[in-house]
């Protein structure tokens, strides 16, 4: 126990890290981090500088495991289970492959001409952006190892249900036409070598670094101001717990953001650490990476509006049930 | 030689065009450069994870850019 607390301290929360800005701050630039803007720069350059380590070496690490679960072989793997057992697959499916919004349309043709019920494809599709190996390193990072497992097994059963409910619902006539004449085409899986994967995991590090660079700053600057600009009392009347809408707001604020879990994480954190509840700051996570406008404008090319509207509101209820959940049972988990 | 790139139009296909074209041309090969944006010719060669490499209509790679060295392997 001890030894993985160190770990956790000193490899995934980083404290050497935040010991090394904190000295930085006060003998370099002379401004103590017990004052606003010592405090603020001292967020601002041990975030900035601790994700993009987490985000390089993790980025790699899962490209490499993932790698291994090209959408191709998910897709075969997925063929001919059905019922709960499927949801199931689809949803810990979702986890290991890799996913982009970007590929969000043709991974759902490919699921629904190779004959998946409708309900499969979306538990992938809710647990995919929503949960991966990333995910829970980085959450325990920032909130430790209870709140990170937490959140992976609610964010599952949440792709599960959610997948399970759609499957019951009489929808398979709400998917646009075009999509079920496609035929069914099971690729080659092309064997990779080592070597491949290798660069395979450079180049996801690359290419992800080069898109959420700038996302990462500005959630890091967001945080430096909630951490040391805002008053508490403001957050706390506006999405602590003095307002019982705090859930649904920071839900119905998340849903259209587009950024992944790097760039929401410092806010988060920073919410946090002003007392917001942690069912509130993990509902806002969840519904920025869960839903985005461009995902959803990306879905509608493939689905009819009800199907849609149905999808994205399963998801949502789904995100402030368990945003209240976990106000509610956080001395478990604190 | 017909080289087909599959994708949507992302930076991701332009890359793997660059680097296709690049490929062919140090090899001294003639090879026509065919892009593949459309969703249902992309999926009618069973590739879900864009960008994909077609050769003489066999897939040799997909949802990955690889350099012109390993491309000039391919051909």
């Amino acid at each position: 126990m001890i030894i993985f607390k160190w770990l956790n301290d000193e490899i995934l929360k980083m404290t050497w890290l935040s010991d090394l800005v904190k000295l930085l701050v006060e003998k370099v630039f002379n401004l103590p981090t017990s004052e606003r803007l010592g405090g603020s720069l001292q967020f601002f350059i041990y975030d900035t500088i601790k994700i993009f380590i987490l985000l390089s070496v993790l980025i790699f690490l899962i490209s490499y495991i993932q790698s291994y679960f090209p959408p191709e072989r998910t897709k075969k793997l997925l063929g001919g289970i059905k019922g709960i057992r499927g949801n199931i697959l689809g949803a810990l499916l979702g986890t290991i492959t890799p996913f982009c919004s970007c590929s969000s349309i043709p991974i759902f043709i490919g699921f629904t001409a190779a004959g998946l019920p409708l309900g499969i494809t979306f538990s992938f599709l809710i647990s995919s952006p929503l949960v991966d190996l990333a995910s829970l390193l980085i959450l325990m990072s920032f909130f430790g190892f209870k709140i990170a497992i937490a959140y992976v097994i609610v964010g599952l059963i949440l792709a599960v249900i959610g997948g399970t409910i759609i499957d019951k619902l009489p929808l398979e006539g709400y998917i646009e036409g075009y999509v079920k004449e496609i035929d069914n085409v099971d690729a080659e899986i092309l064997e990779m070598t080592r070597i491949d994967r290798i660069a395979y995991g450079k180049e996801q590090v690359n290419a992800i670094i080069k898109k959420v660079w700038l996302y990462v700053f500005i959630g890091v600057g967001i945080g430096a101001l909630i951490h040391n600009w805002i008053p508490e009392s403001f957050i706390e009347n506006v999405i602590g717990s003095k307002n019982p809408f705090a859930v649904i707001l920071a839900t119905a604020v998340g849903i259209p953001m587009y950024a992944d879990i790097f760039g929401t994480l410092p806010i988060a954190e920073a919410l946090f650490g002003k007392g917001v509840g942690i069912g509130t700051v993990l509902s806002f996570m969840m519904a920025v990476t869960a839903l985005s406008l461009p995902s959803i404008i990306m879905l509608s090319k493939v689905v009819k509006r009800k199907l849609l509207i149905i999808f994205v509101s399963i998801v949502s209820v789904g995100i402030v049930i368990i945003g209240y959940l976990f106000n509610a049972f956080s001395f478990l988990l604190i | 030689m017909v080289i087909k790139i599959l994708g949507s139009g992302c930076a991701n296909c332009k890359k793997l065009e660059a680097n296709a074209r690049q490929a062919a041309e140090e090899m001294g090969i003639k090879a026509e450069v065919v892009k593949v944006t459309d969703f249902k010719d992309i999926l009618a060669y069973g590739v879900m994870k864009t960008p994909g490499l077609v050769v003489d209509e066999k897939v040799k790679v997909m949802g990955r850019v690889p350099s012109a060295e390993e491309i000039k392997k391919l051909l």
